[in-house]
């Protein structure tokens, strides 16, 4: 994702922290966090995802006005796509993730947030391999980088995410093997 | 809480349930906070009957921030270097997962601060892997 500014709110980092289950003051009270040894309230480890929510360009949000390809009057807002993709994520669904899968995600903390922060996320592609599944034929990995400045330019995380595209699409009930989600 | 190097051996582990019969909501709750909506994980309707899926199921970047919730109580707040690993299986509503630490190296880094190097492993109530993962976090 491309995002010029995503500012860090301390109501975002709280409803974040409540998504993943995570009751720790640290990410909601700052009275709570002035006390601590870090001296101010933190984001989770993976809260930079959220920087979707200030991409402007986002695909995996609803827009107004277009279509969307999750259910309403019909069971998908879009036709199928042309190439019967079935399996795949949102197949034709202009979310651009037709068996597009997450397969991995790693973040490099040169310092924690803090609300008040304005990251901007600039995102470049890393390294692209193939390796044969067993189920869904070859499977493409490609890796982008996504460095997080802050508002002094400081570099506050490095992310990399790897995706994968498959040439069939997986069995879609077989939980527990080779394709991740 | 935070971890000493003292106190510390390789092959410790810290394991904790980081969620015990996973909610459509909270799938829905990480939607809603991490701004992928993507219908796959909210909409059953789409995804059985469009996408072919037994039902909607989590991202896998739910998963892995559940993994971080035990990570961070083991090694303390503001205290991850890194963080990263693979999604594995699928998680799914209804889903019990256990996440994992497991000590593998201290050390420390060139500045001298001490280092805590983790394997993380979670896993669903089958003790199928979800995730597996590597952080690094300092240490006093």
């Amino acid at each position: 994702m491309a995002v010029q500014r995503f500012p860090i709110e301390l109501g975002h980092i709280m409803m974040f922290a409540r998504s993943v289950g995570d009751p720790n003051p640290i990410y909601s009270d700052e009275e709570y966090a002035a006390r601590s040894e870090v001296g101010h309230v933190i984001a989770p480890p993976t809260f930079v995802q959220a920087g979707a929510q200030f991409d402007p360009d986002w695909p995996l949000r609803p827009r107004i006005g277009e279509p969307w390809f999750g259910s309403g009057r019909n069971p998908t807002g879009t036709p199928r796509s042309a190439d019967g993709g079935g399996g795949g994520s949102g197949a034709g669904g202009g979310g651009g993730m037709a068996r597009g899968l997450h397969a991995e995600q790693h973040f490099e903390y040169h310092r924690h947030l803090r609300p008040g922060d304005v990251l901007r996320a600039e995102t470049r592609p890393g390294k692209t391999w193939e390796k044969e599944g067993r189920r869904a034929g070859k499977l493409v990995f490609s890796e982008m980088i996504a460095e997080y400045r802050d508002q002094d330019d400081e570099l506050v995380i490095t992310a990399r995410s790897v995706g994968v595209r498959t040439e069939r699409a997986p069995d879609a009930a077989g939980a527990g093997s080779e394709e991740p989600q | 809480m935070t971890l000493r190097a003292s106190e510390l051996q390789v092959g410790d582990e810290h394991t904790e349930v980081v969620v015990d019969d996973l909610t459509r909501t909270q799938i829905v709750q990480y939607s809603g906070a991490s701004g992928d909506y993507n219908p796959l994980h909210s909409d059953e309707i789409f995804a059985t009957q469009v996408a072919g899926f037994p039902s909607v199921f989590a991202h896998g970047m739910l998963t892995m921030g559940l993994t971080g919730k035990m990570v961070t109580n083991y090694v303390g707040d503001g205290r991850l270097r890194s963080f990263g690993g693979r999604f594995r299986a699928q998680v799914w509503p209804g889903d019990t997962l256990t996440a994992r630490a497991e000590v593998v190296d201290i050390r420390s880094d060139d500045d001298g601060a001490g280092i805590v190097e983790l394997r993380l492993t979670t896993t669903n109530q089958d003790g199928v892997e979800v995730f597996t993962g590597e952080a690094t976090a300092t240490i006093d």
